[in-house]
Order: structure tokens, then C-alpha cells, then sequence
């Protein structure tokens, strides 16, 4: 007995030292926009979030090291591809976050699966992450374009619009975001009217909101995103489409544009969102730290950061690895209950399928702060607000 | 009734008048920019980030001091213009004697240098300005709702415009000035404080993109990029026009923006070129421009 306690003791004294030098070190790269359309969206708020996720898990207690640093890839997928890159082979970043703007995000997923590291994007929405183009160690946190096509384009049409006229914008995001919605129109038995195609990115809609008038739809869907959105909902009102019986239906959304339009033009505005500050206890919490942070209300992109950085240092934590492969698999294998996004799981494709929620936004009068913008019309379970896994197109999944 | 390549004639009025609001603000800028290189020999390159501090300066106004629209269209222009003034005084005015690429290289990177500072301050998404109460609702035009704002628009980008070209080749001062950047020793030996003068003139063509910063406050994003993405687009109209040419810059503006309304009938995906299409055209049979003199 005598002599287990002395072992064990000396074990320990032994262990103890080495078990210190054995912490893991992590390197956390948000890699986003900090200059262009979407910096506000994503931008240094991601990076807050990163590095409250870091603090919040408690990581150095946990035997991490851990260091966030980021870049601006101005949403160009030659910078992005460089940033990650010279951040896997140089730099020692184990995983790279946010990453908004579709066409960056894929390069990015392509050289994360090469380096055989993680991808945790929560700013990007082309379905192609985790479909045709998916990758084993790509992990797609918040939203995506066919979410955000079920959440606004079923409830529109359900609610009775039923002829829809598009504003797309013209590139691969905006493409997308029409073909996916269109479908759920037609499954919901809408009918599309019309559409055109604007230039990206469009200072003056007047023109094409004419066209939209002319239509005779109930509703114009607005594909399009962050400073083209916000100009078309402003000429909207001002050319008096709402007055004329026609709605709009803003497909992609973030806070941050609700903010920006002010609740006096953006009021009855339906908009889907995985996050909303107010929409609990948590979210509240979180949110105002978030805010003494970084000065503003946090976006569901900054959310999303914060919530996969949690998930990501609890596998690394578990696993005692920093391997692309063993984490990923650990991360799909486990699910989650967080505070942003409550319950939830990473699919074997790599989507997060957590619930959606649908907004309207609020009248001046009801609204009582700058941000205090949504009332929450329904939530959307995870299961129903993202495409089923089969017949996405991903490869190893389909495989195996 | 008859159809014109498939698209109603009421559609098409419709489309016209908003292609002649969008001229407006072509031609104001453009303008601004004429009035600078005609009379300074300067490409300004800033006038997109100076159209963009019109709409900020604007925003604070309201914002920070409660000031309305109508009298920030009276201050923004005053206080942008200072801002330009101080420019000129401190940096452009050592340029005159080099080549034009060094005025433009400046002008360049000041409007980095604002648009950057702006971003940071005010972030990228925007800022609301509401349209002023008595210009709010519209007419109904029957072939088109049209603002009362958009309307405005036009009525004040037409009197600054011709207010402008009037002044600058009617008057005895727009006489001196002519005269001035023809042969600068000359007029300063008839007594006239030329650099003074010249000084000012960047001042007032800074002044008219404040001016048209304030007419797009209230329809268009306020946010630090939206000179940027416009202030292409008028180079063009300037270099279609003709270098220099006040009439031209005026004319083109307008002409400009109703051809880039039509494109967006007949061929929306075009609508983003056919300016640029119409400058290579313009280039081609007459490098000058529209409007410009060949010396």
C-alpha cells in the first residue's frame, strides 16, 4: 500500500511537469472579410467571437494553448487561397473560421482538406459546401441558401402571395439563392412570375423595381445580398411598391442591414436567421457581452463562429489532437447544446442542422431600441430548414 | 396600343424619366469634374470619396446637431468645399507644373485615405437618412408612380447645372477664369490673383459633390463605398463628353443615364457596360469627345 502511494507520487511528480509541456497549442485563423460589403457582418466581430468562444471554453485550464489571428481575404478567392496556404504550411493554424462569400469558401475547403485541417465556415451560403463540392473536413455552421429559401419562400408563399417576381443579383450567390427559392415556390404552390438579373454590386433598382410593378406579382424576392438589399428596399418604399399591394421578401438578411434601413422602412420585412440577440435568456447574455466588446449587437455569422469554435475545441480537447480527420470525425460523432444555437449536430456531410427561425420586422412603434428589430413569426426545425443529405451530391457520403 | 420590342410604351415613359433622374446625378458629378479639369488641369480622382463625405456630412448634420435636410443642402456643399480648398492649398497646388498622372496619383490616394477612415468610424452597411417630409409620397403619372424626391432631384440637378455652365462661360468672373488657365502669367499681370482664384474654383467643383452627396442621402445606401462604386461610371460620362467641357459633362450626364435606363428594359445583364461600350465607341471616332475641343 505504502509503496503505491510512493509510486503514485513520484508518477505524479514525474507527470506532472511533462503533462504541462504536453499542452496542445491551437492556432485559430478567422479568415473573412474586414473592408468590403460584408465586414460588418463578419469582419473584426468574428474575430471577438473567436476569442470569447476561446475564453469562454476556459482553454488554457483544459491544457490548450490557444491563438487566434486573422486576415482580410476582400472576398477573393486567390487571396483566400494564398491567406490558407501560408497560414497551414508557415503559420501552424490548425483551423480556419468564418470565411464568407461562397467562392472563397470553396477554395479555402479544397486547401483545408489537402492540409488536412478543419474548415468551420459560418459566413458563406452556397449549398456546395457540403454538397457537390463537400469535403470530409469542411464544417458549414450557420446558415445556407437553401435554409434561407424554405424559411422565407415557404412562409411568403404559404401565407397566401403567391406570384413572385426575382431581383437577382447577377453572379453565382445570387443565381443560386433564385433557383433555390423558385423550387420551394413551386412546391408551395407559388408560381414565378418573372425575374432580372441586376449588375453586382447596384446603386439605383428604380428601373428594375418598375419592371417588378409592371409584373403584377404579390411579391418581389429579393436575391441578393448586404448593400444591394438595403438600396432595393429603400427605392422600394420610396417608389411606393409596398402602398401598391406588392410585398418584398428579403431572402438573405442580416441584422446588420435591418439596422442600417432603420425599422421605419425595413418594418413587416420577412426575413430568415439562424440567431437573434433577443431571442432567449442566452442569446441576450451572450449578446451583451458581445456588445461591450465589439460596440454593436452580434450578427448570426458571429454567432456561428463562436458556437463552432466551442464545438471545435471541445473535440480537440477530447480527442488531444489537432488532425483535421480525428476532429471532424469527433465533432460529427458528438453533438452539441450550446447557448446561440441551442441543440444540434454536424451532419457526416459536414451541415450543421440546427433550427432556423423566420422574423418580421417590427413597426417603429414597436420597436424600442436601435436594435430592437424582429418578432419571431416561427421556427423552423433543423431537420426540415436544410436539404436532406441524400441527393446532395457528396461524395464520401454517398460512398460510403 | 403598340409595343415597342415587346415592352409597353408606359413601361418605357416610365423607364425614360427614371434614366433622366440617374443622368441627374451623372451630370452633377461629372460636372464637378469638368469644372476641375477644364479650369485646374486635374483628374480628380477624390470626387467619388467627396460625393460620399456629402452624404456623411449630411447624416451627422441631422444626426449630432439636429440640422434638416434643407439647410444641409446649403451647408454640405460650403463644408465640403472648405475641406477641398484646404486640399488644394496644402498638396494639389504643388502639382500644377508636373504631369496630370501625379494630381491623379493624390487625388487617388486621398480618397483611399477617407473612404478607409469613414469604414472604420462608420462601418460598411449604411447609414439611414430619411427623405424630407414635405418631398415624401409621389405622383401617380399613370404610366409610372413617380417620387415627389425624384422629382426634386431633377429640378435641382438642372438649375445647379446651368447655373453652373452659365456663370462659367457668360459672365465676366467665368471670363477671368477661362482666361486664367489659358495663360496664367498673363491675367495675373492684368492684376487678378489667380492662384486665389483657382484655389476656389477646386473648391466649388468639390462643392458640387457634396451637393449631389446630399441629393443621394436620401434614396441611395449611405456608406463609405458609394463613391467609389460611382465615380467610375462618371469618369466616363466626363470622357465621353470631352475633357473639360462644361456643356458636355451637363449633356452627356443626362443622355448617359437614359440610355443606361434603357438598357436595363432591353438588356438588364448590359446595363453595367454600355457606358463603358458607348466611351471605347466614342474613343474610337472622336478621341476628343462629344463635346470636347481638338487642340
Amino acid at each position: 500500500m505504502k509503496k503505491t502511494v510512493i509510486g503514485a507520487l513520484t508518477l505524479a511528480s514525474f507527470g506532472l511537469p511533462a503533462m504541462a509541456q504536453d499542452n496542445i497549442e491551437v492556432t485559430l485563423g478567422v479568415l473573412n472579410d474586414r473592408s468590403g460589403v460584408y465586414a460588418d457582418l463578419s469582419g473584426e466581430g468574428s474575430v471577438v467571437a473567436a476569442r470569447m468562444a476561446v475564453a469562454d471554453f476556459d482553454a488554457e485550464s483544459k491544457g490548450l494553448d490557444v491563438e487566434v489571428i486573422s486576415a482580410d481575404h476582400q472576398n477573393k478567392p486567390d487571396i483566400a487561397s494564398n491567406i490558407a496556404r501560408q497560414w497551414y504550411d508557415q503559420d501552424g493554424v490548425d483551423a480556419i473560421l468564418d470565411v464568407p462569400t461562397s467562392s472563397t469558401a470553396l477554395a479555402v475547403a479544397d486547401i483545408t482538406a489537402q492540409a488536412n485541417k478543419i474548415l468551420i465556415d459560418s459566413g458563406a451560403g452556397s449549398t456546395a459546401l457540403t454538397g457537390e463540392q463537400c469535403q470530409p473536413t469542411t464544417i458549414h455552421w450557420t446558415y445556407d441558401t437553401a435554409a434561407l429559401a424554405k424559411g422565407t419562400g415557404g412562409a411568403v408563399t404559404e401565407r397566401g402571395d403567391k406570384k413572385w417576381f426575382f431581383l437577382t443579383a447577377d453572379y453565382a450567390f445570387g443565381h443560386s439563392l433564385e433557383e433555390e427559392t423558385m423550387k420551394i415556390v413551386e412546391e408551395s404552390g407559388g408560381e414565378v412570375v418573372g425575374s432580372v438579373r441586376h449588375p453586382f454590386p447596384a446603386t439605383d433598382f428604380s428601373s428594375f423595381l418598375l419592371q417588378a410593378q409592371a409584373s403584377g406579382a404579390d411579391v418581389i424576392g429579393l436575391a441578393n445580398a448586404g448593400g444591394d438589399t438595403v438600396n432595393a428596399i429603400k427605392q422600394a418604399a420610396e417608389f411606393g411598391v409596398t402602398q401598391s399591394g406588392q410585398s418584398l421578401a428579403a431572402l438573405l438578411m442580416f441584422i446588420t442591414d435591418v439596422h442600417a434601413l432603420g425599422a421605419e422602412t425595413a418594418q413587416g420585412l420577412v426575413l430568415t436567421e439562424a440567431f437573434y440577440w433577443d431571442h432567449d435568456d442566452q442569446t441576450r447574455e451572450w449578446s451583451a457581452r458581445f456588445e461591450e466588446e465589439f460596440g454593436s449587437k452580434p450578427t448570426m455569422v458571429h454567432a456561428g463562429v463562436y458556437s463552432g469554435t466551442m464545438h471545435y475545441l471541445a473535440g480537440v480537447e477530447a480527442t488531444g489532437s489537432t488532425d483535421g480527420d480525428v476532429v471532424a470525425e469527433w465533432m460529427k460523432a458528438n453533438e452539441f447544446d450550446d447557448p446561440l444555437f441551442g441543440k444540434g449536430y454536424v451532419r457526416e456531410d459536414g451541415r450543421v442542422i440546427h433550427d432556423m427561425h423566420l422574423y418580421e420586422v417590427k413597426t417603429p412603434d414597436e420597436s424600442t431600441g436601435e436594435w430592437d428589430l424582429y418578432n419571431l413569426v416561427s421556427t423552423i426545425p433543423g431537420e426540415e430548414a436544410f436539404l436532406p443529405m441524400e441527393g446532395s451530391g457528396c461524395a464520401f457520403v454517398n460512398e460510403s | 396600343m403598340f409595343d415597342l420590342l415587346g415592352i409597353p410604351p408606359q413601361v418605357l415613359m416610365g423607364q425614360l424619366l427614371l434614366g433622366l433622374i440617374n443622368g441627374s446625378f451623372y451630370a452633377v458629378l461629372s460636372l464637378g469634374l469638368a469644372v476641375i479639369f477644364g479650369l485646374l488641369n486635374i483628374i480628380n480622382f477624390s470626387h467619388g470619396a467627396q460625393y460620399m463625405l456629402g452624404a456623411f456630412v449630411a447624416w451627422m448634420l441631422l444626426e449630432y446637431l439636429g440640422i434638416n435636410y434643407w439647410w444641409a443642402l446649403i451647408l454640405v456643399p460650403v463644408i465640403v468645399g472648405a475641406t477641398g480648398i484646404i486640399l488644394e492649398k496644402l498638396a494639389l497646388r504643388r502639382l500644377y507644373h508636373l504631369d496630370h498622372l501625379y494630381g491623379l496619383l493624390l487625388t487617388f490616394g486621398v480618397a483611399l485615405i477617407i473612404q478607409g477612415l469613414f469604414r472604420n468610424y462608420y462601418g460598411i452597411s449604411g447609414l439611414p437618412y430619411s427623405i424630407p417630409d414635405q418631398l415624401s409620397g409621389g405622383q401617380n403619372l399613370g404610366f409610372m408612380f413617380l417620387p415627389n424626391y425624384r422629382g426634386w432631384v431633377v429640378v435641382a440637378s438642372v438649375i445647379v447645372c446651368f447655373g453652373t455652365w452659365f456663370v462659367i462661360e457668360k459672365t465676366r468672373l467665368g471670363a477671368y477664369l477661362r482666361a486664367a488657365t489659358e495663360n496664367p502669367t498673363l491675367v495675373g499681370a492684368f492684376g487678378i490673383n489667380v492662384p486665389l482664384m483657382i484655389m476656389l474654383t477646386y473648391g466649388f467643383g468639390v462643392a458640387l459633390a457634396g451637393f449631389a452627396g446630399v441629393l443621394a442621402a436620401p434614396i441611395y445606401s449611405v456608406n463609405p463605398n458609394m463613391g467609389a462604386d460611382l465615380i467610375i461610371v462618371v469618369f466616363a460620362v466626363v470622357v465621353i463628353g470631352g475633357m473639360g467641357s462644361i456643356m458636355g459633362a451637363i449633356v452627356t450626364g443626362f443622355g448617359l443615364g437614359v440610355i443606361e435606363g434603357l438598357t436595363k428594359v432591353f438588356y438588364p445583364a448590359g446595363s453595367a457596360v454600355v457606358i463603358f461600350v458607348i466611351m471605347a465607341i466614342v474613343l474610337m471616332i472622336k478621341p476628343e469627345g462629344l463635346f470636347g475641343r481638338n487642340n
